[in-house]
């Protein structure tokens, strides 16, 4: 287990340190970081001196180095164009992006799994031909529509829910979060649920194929000759036996709706990073695009992480061994 | 003694498009308690239907079409789904072919005993997790109350079969129905196994159904045994008097198809209700035809294949130091010699590194020493040297598996024409057809199969593809892995022969591996008996079945199952005998 870990680990360090190398190669490619800090009339004097200052006259290994260091220790440098600590910016920005993540991503998994579950067990029935035609819907449609369509029913049409913006939040002196007031809830129901329906319906469709194939498995056949009910049949034995696939799907889609949520956060104006992200990309923001590929790196390679270790808490195969 | 289990004139039927399939016909069965009945037939014959019919768990869309099913008294057709649940576990026990994959691997063994003890019976809590270490003993697991904890992986095949035993028994069953019980165990292991299943149906006065395609196994353990053939229970009765003095022609046939260990037959009989085994099977002269051609190796060689000092480990479980490694010694300093013209018996249980061996001399494994000579050439110091490449396509395997060892996305032509146009063995495409059409004429599937894909074949001439393959790459050596183990004994007993007459006819140097030791017997002029890794003793057949000298072979001996209530072996039809 150690040694596994040891080696995921590794993996992870080398993908980092690749995702470093484009983040830093953005600062050298995406036009000139002086032409973003200094005014037009600034003198060739001026920008000789910044670009001293910045140390852009050093061999570029130099500079990687020195990039290196600095976000190890979360520090991105200032923003070109609000003129602040990059990690600053982010953190600020960050609640807001977690909560609809993590909303969305209980969206996803609840719904996702529990209808996976009736329409693998009740496969003829009318209800689960529907669900998986209706599910089709949350594969083909793009997400920015299905946001932009939900806003005009609900927001336009109906005036129930906010159309964006994150509502009331509380401060808790470390975190800022939406989820404690009405309004705050009221506003992360639209875009938690267009973020998760992707995902929502890659969930049901993979448990559903599973739990299919799970039924059909011996130990299912036995279960029910020693004449257990089909409730434990169901949910104890053959769901817990699809969800070892299901869970690398999820862990890979979790770092999905990070990524799928700059366009989500576009849509609703939500404040989060995404929308930071989008913006920054508007800006030729560099330090902002560095961070915000390396932060989103760095979630994937955690998530994934975890998702290992989820393996061997679910399959005591892997757990002890053969 | 009243019966526990009536079944008269039972239909059932699995429609499908293209019409409704019966798969069973009118039959009859009883059981009393204490005693076995066994089930047998080949596969198809519907013996495993009337299991699942009994206790209602037909796969969809099968159905009862008519009949009575009696248990105890109660019309078991007769209970709804809930009735029905309460009914089996409780009443009527089941158990299937496969350990392996009859537990759920991720719950303890004693999560699924608890389970069925507390819906089946009145324990509860502490009282159903004593009651379930008294049947883990009771099924023959020492340290029963520590095992509760451990995963069905951390049981080896035969210990998991006695878990699916406990837990057929958890409910206590007056009736347990066993389907194919040791089909998947070893020939040690199946002895237990079967001992065990008598021993309980004596003490706790069970009535015991064992459904299988083994007559070894009814001969061992049955009381009466009734014989399916197509749906139809063709013969029922005594076990003594059926396997002695079979009535109907079709059990007549299939004891025939039997090989036997007491004495070696030449050829097997063949029997007429044999599915493919009545295409005759052209014959060829090795001196003009194709196969003969572009032979390598040197015709005064006696030794075809020389092993010496063989060895090769396999990392159990990884770990960063050497030490902490967990290896297997696989192959364990085996030396071997195949002499020209002769067939080599690879016998030892699973496990015992005889697959690894043909592997190893067939390339596909590297050995960490020793060496490997293929016709006198060296194959394994430089294996991608040309001489040895070409000494390696002497050698062909034919593995166990018939339903994965074929492509099914490629027709059996391009399936046994792939060696010939990749070593460009013939002038021309033409050429290629005909050979293959000439291959799988003579392995008795006709020259029409070329344009046919393997999903249309069954699982005896599939293997007869494999083995249309294996000679189109002209080899002079055959390993045959298991050929046989996954066929229905009739087709065995087919594909043997087959075997045989290839041998004889071109002149094939065999290495032949088996658990099945009636088997061995009947094709292997001197047998290996290999067992973790090593071999213990070779000798030739008929010393080593007489007169075996090492210990593990005469317990292996011992264990074969009693066939002296089998009729008698009948000299061989003269016609039979090739010339």
């Amino acid at each position: 287990m150690l040694l596994f870990i040891l080696k995921r680990l590794a993996q992870s360090l080398l993908v980092m340190a690749v995702v470093s190398a484009v983040s830093f190669s953005l600062f050298n490619f995406v036009g000139d970081p002086v032409n973003n800090m200094v005014g037009q009339d600034a003198t060739r004097e001026q920008r000789a001196e910044i670009r001293e200052k910045l140390g852009l006259n050093d061999p570029i290994l130099t500079q990687y180095v020195r990039f290196m260091g600095n976000a190890v220790r979360g520090d991105f440098g200032l923003s070109y164009r609000i003129r602040r600590p990059v990690d600053q910016l982010i953190m600020e920005r960050l609640p807001a992006t977690l909560e609809l993540v993590f909303v969305s991503a209980v969206i996803a998994l609840v719904v996702g799994i529990g209808l996976g579950v009736y329409t693998g067990i009740r496969r003829n029935t009318f209800l689960s031909r529907a669900i998986l035609s209706i599910s089709l819907i949350g594969v083909s449609l793009p997400t920015f529509i299905i946001g932009i369509s939900l806003i005009y029913l609900f927001a336009v049409t109906l005036r129930w829910l906010p159309s964006s913006g994150r509502g009331g939040t509380v401060d808790l002196g470390w975190w800022t979060t939406s989820l404690l007031t009405l309004d705050g809830w009221r506003s992360i129901i639209l875009p938690a649920i267009t973020l998760s329906l992707f995902q929502l319906t890659l969930i049901l469709r993979l448990v559903r194929a599973e739990m299919l194939e799970v039924m059909r498995t011996d130990y299912i056949k036995f279960a029910r000759a020693r004449g257990l009910a089909d409730r434990s049949i169901h949910f104890v034995h053959a769901l817990r036996n699809t969800l070892v696939p299901v869970i690398t799907i999820i862990g890979l889609n979790i770092g999905g709706l990070i990524a799928f949520s700059v366009i989500t956060e576009t849509v609703f104006q939500w404040p989060g990073t995404g929308l930071m992200f989008i913006q920054a990309v508007d800006f030729v923001d560099v330090p902002i695009m560095a961070a915000y590929l390396c932060f989103v790196a760095l979630l994937f390679v955690l998530i994934n992480l975890i998702v290992d270790i989820l393996y061997f808490v679910v399959d005591p195969r892997i757990r002890l061994g053969g | 003694m009243t019966d526990l289990l009536t079944i008269t004139d039972l239909d059932v039927e699995f429609p499908t498009r293209r019409g409704t399939v019966l798969a069973a016909r009118k039959v009859s069965l009883s059981v009393a308690p204490g005693e076995v009945l066994g089930l047998v037939g080949e596969s198809g014959a519907g013996k495993s239907t009337i299991g699942n019919a009994i206790i209602n768990l037909l796969e969809r869309p099968g159905r009862v079409a008519g009949g009575q099913i009696l248990f105890e008294g109660q019309d078991l057709r007769a209970l709804d789904e809930d009735q029905m649940r309460k009914v089996r576990g409780a009443r009527i026990g089941m158990i299937f072919q496969d350990p392996q994959t009859s537990l759920n691997p991720l719950l303890t063994i004693g999560a699924q005993l608890v389970e069925t003890i507390q819906k089946a019976t009145d324990f509860k809590g502490n009282a159903a997790t004593d009651h379930a270490v008294g049947l883990l003993e009771a099924v023959g697991i020492s340290e029963a109350r520590a095992r509760l904890k451990s995963y069905p992986h951390q049981f080896s095949g035969g210990m998991r079969q006695r878990v699916v035993i406990a837990l057929a028994l958890a409910g206590d069953p007056d009736l347990v129905i066993a389907d194919e019980p040791t089909t998947a165990l070893d020939v040690s292991i199946q002895a237990q196994i079967l001992d065990l299943l008598k021993k309980l149906c004596r003490e706790r006065d069970l009535g015991v159904i064992i459904v299988t395609h083994d007559i070894g196994v009814i001969a061992n353990i049955a009381d009466r045994v009734a014989v399916m053939y197509r749906g139809e229970v063709v013969e029922t009765g005594a076990v003594a008097q059926v396997l002695g003095a079979p009535r109907h022609d079709y059990t007549k046939s299939l004891i025939a198809a039997v090989p036997r260990a007491d004495t070696r037959l030449h050829r097997f009989t063949s029997v007429d209700y044999i599915e493919g085994g009545a295409a005759q099977a052209s014959r060829i002269d090795i001196k003009s035809h194709w196969l003969g051609q572009g032979r390598k190796a040197d015709p005064d060689r006696a030794a075809m294949i020389e092993i010496n000092g063989l060895d090769l480990s396999f990392v159990l479980q990884g770990a960063i130091l050497r030490k902490n490694r967990k290896m297997v010694h696989a192959v364990d300093n085996v030396s071997l010699t195949v002499q020209r013209g002769e067939t080599l018996g690879l016998v030892g249980e699973s496990g015992s590194g005889k697959s690894t061996v043909a592997r190893l001399i067939a390339g596909l494994f590297t050995p960490d020493a020793g060496t490997i000579r293929v016709a006198g050439q060296d194959v394994t110091t430089r294996p991608d040297a040309p001489e040895a490449k070409r000494a390696r396509r002497m050698v062909q395997m034919i593995f166990q598996d018939p339903y994965s060892s074929l492509n099914a996305r490629m027709s059996v032509r391009d399936i046994v024409a792939e060696p010939i146009r990749f070593y460009r063995t013939t002038g021309s495409e033409s050429e290629t057809r005909k050979i293959v059409g000439d291959l799988l004429d003579h392995v008795g599937l006709g020259a029409q199969a070329a344009e046919r894909y393997p999903h249309e074949f069954s699982g005896g001439q599939r293997q007869r593809i494999s083995i249309a393959r294996a000679l189109a790459s002209r080899p002079e050596i055959l390993i045959c892995d298991e050929p046989t183990s996954a066929l229905d004994v009739s087709v065995q007993a087919t594909i043997l022969n087959l075997l045989k007459d290839l041998q004889e006819e071109l002149g094939l140097t065999m290495l032949f591996i088996t658990h099945d030791l009636p088997v061995i017997r009947q094709m292997a002029d001197r047998i290996a008996v290999m067992r973790h890794g090593a071999i213990c003793e070779v000798a030739d057949t008929d010393h080593l079945f007489a007169d075996p000298q090492h210990a593990y072979s005469k317990h292996l001996l011992g264990l074969m199952p009693r066939m002296e209530m089998l009729t008698p072996v009948q000299t061989p039809d003269p016609s039979n005998v090739p010339a």
